[in-house]
């Protein structure tokens, strides 16, 4: 069995049909037991007060911002190298998912910034390369809804992508790479040190698993939409020419 | 039952706040056009296989 299987719309849909209520039920677990664990059962962080609740939903959101534009990417180069219009139309699902997440990202970033920083908004490298990062969300948006033609919205979107890419990768290591602005390091890396005490930790982990399951399902689901939308153009067009 | 959130209460109640909706919003919109794209597909089917 090959992953080009999938590529076939009637398997798609018929694969993803099985597992979504599995997928959706483990997003809505994940989220309610992270968010509530999160809100009620954990201490107040010694300087942050109890702010530190906004990071349960803050930093997850942040991190599928960029993982959706991720994948995104690979999904617009299968569709570059190899044609497989379910990856398109894959890809062209997680735009407004994606773009949710980011809003997310940069409201709860605000709220959060308002009482630590002192301001709702800096022009810091991580803050500005997220708020470009939405920006090429709403144009990837706003090119598929503007080409009546499929195929060539999807070329252009895919091209799209690739360049936003930069601002995806950008927005992840920002800090890194200027070293400046008010934003700190990375919560999530790989490093030996620790950055987020476990109290803090456990919680976030359940709360990062219910968004990752919370974004397949939903790109599962507008993906099965796009295909049928997708099917449905093609039969009106066809009865058009009849 | 609800925890002590002090001076920072608006800035946690108004992030939950937000992005809970945001959510809402978009599962249930994406919920609602999934079943509104299937009915609408089967309607053109049918009509398509009744003209031949």
């Amino acid at each position: 069995m090959s992953i080009w299987e999938y590529a076939n719309p009637v398997k798609f849909i018929r694969t993803t049909d099985r597992v979504l209520p599995w997928i959706s039920a483990g997003a809505a677990i994940c989220l309610v037991v992270g968010l509530v664990w999160g809100f009620f059962f954990t201490p107040d962080d010694y300087r942050q007060g109890s702010t530190v609740k906004i990071f349960y939903i803050h930093v997850p959101a942040a991190m599928m911002a960029i993982n959706a534009w991720a994948m995104m990417l690979v999904a617009s180069l299968i569709w570059i190298i190899r044609r497989h219009h379910v990856s398109a139309l894959a890809a062209r699902a997680a735009a407004p998912v994606g773009a949710t997440f980011t809003v997310i990202a940069l409201a709860t970033g605000a709220f959060w910034g308002q009482p630590m920083w002192g301001t709702w908004w800096a022009w810091d490298p991580r803050l500005t390369s997220f708020l470009v990062l939405f920006l090429f969300y709403l144009g990837y948006m706003a090119l598929w809804s503007a080409i009546e033609n499929d195929d060539t919205a999807a070329d252009l979107t895919s091209i799209l992508c690739l360049v936003g890419s930069v601002f995806a990768i950008l927005s992840r290591y920002a800090v890194l790479f200027w070293n400046q602005g008010l934003h700190q390091g990375a919560s999530l890396s790989l490093d030996k040190e620790e950055n987020v005490a476990d109290v803090f930790w456990y919680p976030a982990l359940v709360c990062i698993a219910g968004f990752v399951l919370l974004f397949i399902a939903l790109v599962f689901l507008r993906t099965q939409t796009e295909i049928r939308a997708r099917r449905m153009r093609a039969l009106i067009a066809r009865e058009r020419q009849a | 039952m609800m925890p002590e959130l002090g001076k920072y209460a608006f800035a946690v109640l108004a992030s939950y706040g937000v992005s809970l909706g945001l959510l809402a919003v978009l599962v249930l919109a994406s919920v609602a056009r999934a079943r509104r794209m299937r009915a609408d597909l089967e309607r053109v089917e049918d009509r398509s296989k009744r003209h031949g």
